[in-house]
């Protein structure tokens, strides 16, 4: 069974956001990268690039798939976890933990139409 | 069997030769008219070795090879069929073999009668007006058909259609010649059954659209059964339909593509016209279209001239040249002795037998692992792991442990669909004995892992190469004879 933390917000292509201010923190889910196995490469944006919602912003590599990362919200890539280029693995090891970019977003509202934990966890039974 | 893993340059000893060449008798080198910036100063690096160093090196490799004449091969989507032994007496004829593409076309009738004949037997199978075989492999086949798309579209002025959908079950090659291609990908959905939805799609057509590609039966194995409204509402849109041949084999000789509605395609003669596949190839693509799009195809191409003799020649309408000259010539030699070794009785019987023998595994099978779409399959089908999903065994494990019984693993992790797909695809050429005897290893690897899963889990057990660090070898991949003596040193120095 997978972990789903309760204060975050989903998409239904299994990226987790975490709304801190105008700073939206977004990684994949526990079930994403269960489902991905062992990741071997995560291609994340530049700092200063525009995401937006809906649209890829990066991939994920495992030893079974190449998957595209699409961004939940819209706004400026101002950090990335530079520490997944190195260390891809630590997405399977805690995938909440360790996300993968941090925007500052242009429209929060974007946040609120995203999933809660307990319609996402539908979407994983699914 | 001995573990063995040498490179030909670790036996190299300095002076130790096999050969040696005759006398110059030709009172002058090759290379003395070659400016001096250009000649090698130092002598190459070649490994020196005696005849029996070499008749061994590879003759010891060669033990190490898994193919379709060691053992069954059911890797799906594949069509790893047996590759007859006459196609290769065929395909070493001198008189074929020591030709050159750029002879006279008088002293190569024979070689371009065989590309026009066998040109002419594809279209016919496919229902299609006229086939190119210059393309190299599959994939470069299906990027030749996405410019003829392409090439029709600018030649209306329609510039505009730039978008190829693509369902979300294809096989990873289509998205990506489109984009090479130069178009945009849009994604259809699956229904729950694997085929396409129709009322998905229906929103997608509009005049941006400049085709769709498809496999039928699709990458379940399931034939897409509203084929004939798909292609009626694509053409009414003024998009054309693309057919990627990887799923022909249990069509053959029985339903042509041409006939679906389908305006163009691509052939893998390494699958379906038993040419060698993966290490073995080279491949070869030839791609097939309507006659409205005829004029399109790659040149050059092989014409038949009123008195019957055959010319090379080029269309200023064409797209332009894909390959060198006229294609792998080779490849073509071999599918064509395939072809007329069947004849057009027995062609007919390759797509039920592939398909018999695929639903024969399917239907054995469904008690132990899980299959995600009921139904008849055509010639290959779906599981989504073992059904009992407790034991912690994954389709990678059970993969793993079928090569301690001597079979070659199915495909994995394809279709992106499932968590833990397995795709099988027998084909026509497996006895009922073969059959039946994958069918009880697969039944006892089921059981093996209900019983004793850290077995399955450390598999494969009994192979030269034990499990490999898959993501090791993805994160620091070492590939090259260099790389590995640094890599080595460093262990050495540890």
């Amino acid at each position: 069974m997978s972990k789903i933390l309760e204060d975050l917000r989903y998409a239904d292509s299994h990226e987790w956001v975490k709304l801190e201010g105008d700073i939206a923190t977004v990684g994949i889910t526990d079930y994403a990268q269960h489902a991905l196995g062992s990741i071997v490469y995560v291609d994340m944006p530049e700092v200063g690039d525009e995401v937006t919602a809906g649209e890829e912003f990066g991939a994920v590599e495992s030893v079974k798939a190449a998957s595209d990362l699409i961004s939940p919200i819209s706004g400026e890539v101002v950090e990335i976890n530079e520490a997944l280029e190195d260390s891809p693995e630590l997405v399977n090891e805690d995938a909440f933990e360790n996300w993968i970019m941090k925007v500052k977003v242009s429209d929060p509202a974007e946040v609120d139409a995203l999933l809660d934990a307990a319609a996402y966890a539908k979407i994983c039974e699914e | 069997m001995k573990y063995y893993d040498n490179l030909i340059f670790e036996l190299s000893r300095p002076g130790r030769k096999g050969y040696e060449l005759p006398a110059n008798d030709f009172g002058k080198d090759a290379f003395d008219n070659l400016p001096a910036d250009l000649m090698r100063q130092e002598a190459a690096e070649l490994p020196e070795v005696s005849e029996l160093d070499v008749v061994r090196h590879y003759t010891n490799l060669s033990m190490k090879n898994f193919g379709v004449d060691t053992g069954f091969y059911p890797l799906g989507s594949c069509t790893m069929k047996y590759n007859p032994k006459i196609n290769e007496e065929v395909a070493v004829i001198p008189e074929f073999t020591a030709i050159h593409p750029l002879q006279d076309e008088k002293s190569v009738q024979g070689a371009l009668e065989l590309y026009y004949n066998l040109q002419k037997a594809l279209a016919n199978i496919a229902g299609l007006y006229e086939f190119t075989l210059n393309p190299y492999a599959g994939a470069h086949g299906e990027l030749t058909g996405l410019m003829i798309m392409r090439s029709y579209h600018i030649a209306n002025g329609d510039t505009k259609r730039t978008k190829v959908i693509v369902p979300n079950s294809a096989h990873g090659t289509n998205p990506a010649s489109a984009m090479v291609a130069g178009l945009e990908v849009v994604e259809v959905k699956s229904k729950p059954n694997g085929s396409i939805d129709v009322e998905d799609l229906k929103p997608l057509l509009d005049d941006t659209v400049a085709g769709i590609m498809m496999t039928n039966p699709n990458t379940l194995g399931m034939f897409e059964t509203e084929i004939m409204e798909i292609a009626k509402l694509v053409h009414e849109a003024g998009g054309l339909l693309y057919y990627d041949g990887a799923n022909l084999n249990p069509l053959l000789g029985k339903v042509r593509p041409g006939d679906m509605g389908f305006d163009i395609m691509h052939i893998n003669l390494h699958k379906t016209f038993s040419t060698p596949h993966g290490g073995g190839g080279p491949g070869s693509g030839p791609v097939g279209v309507t006659e409205r799009l005829a004029k399109f195809l790659p040149n050059p191409k092989v014409k038949k001239n009123e008195d019957g003799t055959f010319s090379i020649i080029t269309s200023g309408d064409s797209l332009g040249s894909i390959s060198t000259f006229l294609g792998n010539f080779g490849v073509m030699m071999k599918a064509y002795a395939y072809i007329l070794t069947l004849g057009k009785e027995n062609i007919r019987n390759v797509g039920p037998l592939a398909t018999l023998n695929a639903n024969y595994i399917k239907e054995s099978l469904k008690d132990d692992y899980l299959l995600p779409i009921e139904g008849v399959c055509k010639h290959e089908f779906v599981f989504d792991g073992l059904k009992d999903k407790s034991t912690h065994v994954t389709t990678l494990n059970v993969a793993k442990r079928l090569l301690d019984y001597g079979f070659h693993a199915p495909t994995i992790y394809f279709p992106l669909l499932f968590h833990e797909s397995m795709m099988i695809e027998p084909t026509e050429t497996e006895s009922l004995e073969t059959l039946d005897e994958f069918i009880d290893v697969m039944h006892k690897v089921a059981k093996e892992a209900r019983e004793t899963p850290e077995k399955v889990i450390e598999a494969p057990l009994t192979t030269l190469v034990r499990k490999l660090d898959e993501t090791g070898a993805a994160k620091n991949p070492v590939l090259t004879y260099r790389h590995l003596l640094k890599e080595n040193e460093k262990e050495a120095a540890k």
